[in-house]
């Protein structure tokens, strides 16, 4: 373990400031340098190209190999990292296993161990606890992707909002997004607070209460309300989180028509945003809950072109991990 | 000779025999000859005690044994430790108090009290055998690792220890304010995407039990103190007299909630409760200067790789500290927080008195002769690995301390002495 400084010695979390992995691996956007991002973005664009032609195959990362070590059940990120690293070239082999320590009889530290002693590239990591890409990446010597950990980061989602937002509204400088649902437990909202900060853009999260962030105005930089209504006629852009059943037991919200009625997008409140207002949405969607049917598939939303786009802001990550900086 | 407990801070000679303190000679009068220990530019402290120990055994002797324990014991100065009974079987039962009262006495580096459970198997649904537990010569009980969360429970745990004479050692977290958290729920917590622990889950739970413990009569100990509010009404508690303690831990006093982040969240730095934020630490020094808290225990929690290799919210709570602990506390006089006096007194008298015991915690003619002897001078630096704990789990890992335990004498025979104890 690295050292830890005692009282006196670092004394607020601006004292942290990189935590994002980069240039080596990618674990979270909190720090994740503005030219960086921009560079992941503009390099995803290319990938959008690719990703339309007939042969979509790169032969960029040809003989590379590519784990994707999956703790948490996911189909939609697992295809999409799996799609990626097929059409950069590289060897993609899925792993998964359960998380829980002592259920699986092995730690995760054997499990890093283990997948290390196979010598891969990368491993892009899904857990179901924060801070496991950190773990994983202190017992292993290849790059490490986050592919989200716990109710922590989801930095690939962040950029593939990114690109998504950029390619309707430009540059995002000056912007208003509101993120509206649980933000306290999501790694998207997490990852796109600080993302869209580092791009210009201001962050007005929308929830009741119980699923705002603790002490958010110190931890945070993004606004907090709980009026929807009030602040989408000055959104250029609104993402929508999915509402996890499970969250229902944790009593953050009474029952799923309530939050239909106080948050859900329904087709009055898409018409408050302005006229180039877009709708975005991580997937997979609840209709009827945080979004209703006319919106998701209405003119605004954006959430097939989040998903291409995905796999895009993927290929552009393992090019520029595994076939960078090596001359 | 620094004892606290009695005023005593100057040159001099502690005269021992049987096992006992005879006298304290002014410096140049004592006589000189077979079995004088030398102990010029070195300070003579009454032994260590600290009161909140897991030493694991029985059934996680992988961790942590009575051996093990005391070895690491002895090399942090402790001559007397309280074992905590959430082993595997729990201590709940005579027959495991006595078997641990033996193996003690077997091994006799130290004393090892043990704290018998104060429900059946931990579960916090009927009362232990508290009475043949004391019976068999259990020091206190504790449900320690869980709160007792049920209010009756306790209400007659507090009735039934208070005929004993024995205290109860609450571990204070409501656990449905936890609700799964693995660290301090704050601004910290929020920008590293753990789920919290709130301060209110202690403090709404010292409050329930200062009210339990007053109406129905019981001394009330809390375990490992470390929020503000908690502090706060313990102070008040005590100020309208009623017989309540409290100690706070080591890495409660010097770790805030940023190492989480800072350690690229390491599990070695998830404990219960979790390392709180700058005020509350800041709460928990005041406390230490004005006497609301009158014990620095560690709660030396040993876990093995299959604990701690895990993400953080997998992993186990809890860390290391016998080897550390005095050192600690000797940083906290250089920094100003107390004076040495102090520091002395809440690894000496102050746990003493929080147990009870009058024959040990001063150098006193006819107490016990638990001595513990420091180089001020000597720097060294925390390795886990040349300690005598199976177990390495500490966060101070790396840190440069002054000032470290080179001799423990145990009912007058040294039982650690140049970096080795005595068996």
């Amino acid at each position: 373990m690295r050292g830890v400084s005692g009282l006196g010695q670092l004394d607020s979390l601006e004292g942290l400031t990189n935590r994002s992995g980069w240039p080596h691996s990618l674990f979270s956007t909190d720090g994740l340098p503005r030219d960086a991002a921009l560079e992941i973005i503009g390099t995803a664009r290319e990938m959008v190209e690719v990703g339309r032609r007939r042969v979509k195959k790169l032969p960029t990362l040809r003989g590379r190999t590519v784990i994707n070590a999956f703790f948490e059940n996911s189909t939609r990120t697992r295809v999409s990292f799996e799609l990626a690293g097929k059409r950069m070239g590289a060897d993609v082999i899925n792993f998964s296993a359960a998380a829980s320590s002592g259920a699986k009889g092995e730690t995760l530290g054997d499990t890093a161990r283990t997948l290390a002693a196979m010598n891969p590239d990368l491993i892009v990591i899904r857990h179901p606890e924060g801070g496991a890409p950190w773990f994983l990446r202190e017992r292993v010597g290849c790059a490490v992707i986050n592919a989200g950990d716990g109710i922590n980061e989801h930095p690939t989602q962040a950029l593939l909002d990114a690109l998504t937002l950029m390619e309707q509204l430009g540059d995002l400088d000056g912007r208003t997004i509101a993120i509206v649902g649980d933000v306290a437990h999501s790694r998207v909202a997490r990852s796109n607070i600080h993302l869209l900060h580092t791009l210009g853009a201001t962050v007005i999260c929308v929830s009741p209460s119980t699923m705002r962030p603790a002490q958010m105005d110190q931890s945070l930089k993004a606004q907090w309300t709980d009026d929807l209504d009030a602040v989408l006629p000055r959104c250029d852009a609104v993402m929508m989180l999915r509402i996890q059943r499970e969250r229902l037991r944790e009593s953050l919200f009474p029952h799923n028509r309530e939050f239909a009625i106080r948050f859900g997008l329904n087709p009055r409140r898409a018409d408050l945003l302005p006229a180039h207002g877009i709708i975005l949405h991580p997937g997979p969607m609840n209709r009827g809950v945080e979004i209703e049917p006319a919106v998701a598939d209405g003119d605004r939303a954006m959430i097939l072109s989040q998903v291409e786009n995905g796999v895009a802001v993927r290929m552009a990550l393992q090019l520029m991990l595994l076939a960078r900086g090596e001359g | 000779m620094i004892d606290p407990g009695q005023g005593v801070d100057r040159l001099g000679d502690v005269e021992i025999a049987d096992g006992h303190v005879v006298a304290l000679h002014p410096e140049g009068t004592a006589p000189v000859g077979e079995g004088t220990l030398d102990a010029k530019g070195l300070w003579v402290l009454p032994g260590l005690i600290d009161i909140h120990v897991h030493l694991r055994e029985p059934g996680q002797e992988y961790k942590e044994d009575l051996l093990s324990g005391s070895r690491a014991a002895v090399a942090g100065g402790v001559t007397t430790l309280v074992c905590m009974p959430n082993t595997k079987p729990a201590i709940d039962k005579r027959e495991v108090v006595g078997l641990l009262r033996r193996r003690a006495d077997q091994i006799g580096l130290c004393d090892i009290q043990v704290c018998g459970a104060i429900s059946r198997g931990l579960k916090g649904e009927e009362l232990a055998d508290l009475g043949e537990m004391a019976e068999a010569g259990a020091a206190c009980f504790s449900d320690d690792g869980y709160p007792v969360m049920n209010a009756g429970l306790l209400r007659r745990a507090f009735e039934y220890a208070s005929d004993l004479n024995l205290m109860l050692m609450l571990h204070e977290e409501e656990i449905d304010l936890s609700n799964g958290g693995s660290m301090h729920e704050g601004a910290v917590s929020s920008r590293a995407g753990l789920r919290g622990i709130p301060a209110a889950s202690e403090s709404s739970l010292i409050a329930r039990d200062l009210e339990i413990a007053h109406e129905f009569g019981g001394r009330m100990h809390v375990c490992h103190m470390s929020t503000k509010r908690g502090v706060e009404l313990v102070r008040a508690a005590k100020a309208r007299g009623w017989p309540v303690s409290a100690e706070v831990t080591p890495h409660h006093l010097f770790l805030t909630d940023l190492a989480v982040v800072e350690s690229d969240y390491h599990g070695h730095t998830k404990m219960n409760p979790p390392l709180r934020s700058r005020e509350h630490v800041q709460a928990l020094r005041e406390g230490l200067r004005d006497g609301t808290i009158e014990a620095i225990a560690t709660d030396h929690a040993p876990h093995g790789d299959v604990e701690k290799e895990e993400a953080f919210g997998c992993c186990a709570f809890g860390v290391t500290g016998l080897e550390t602990s005095f050192a600690l506390s000797l940083r906290l006089v250089d920094e100003g927080v107390i004076d040495l006096s102090r520091a002395v007194e809440l690894h000496t008298a102050g746990p003493a008195n929080v147990m009870g015991w009058s024959d040990r915690g001063r150098l006193e003619p006819g107490r016990r002769a638990d001595l513990c002897l420091v180089d001020p001078e000597v720097v060294w630096t925390v390795d886990p690995n040349e300690g005598f704990s199976k177990s390495v789990n500490t966060p101070f890992v790396g840190w440069q301390l002054k000032g470290r335990v080179c001799t423990t004498i145990f009912e007058g025979n040294i039982v650690y002495q140049n970096g080795r104890p005595a068996r």
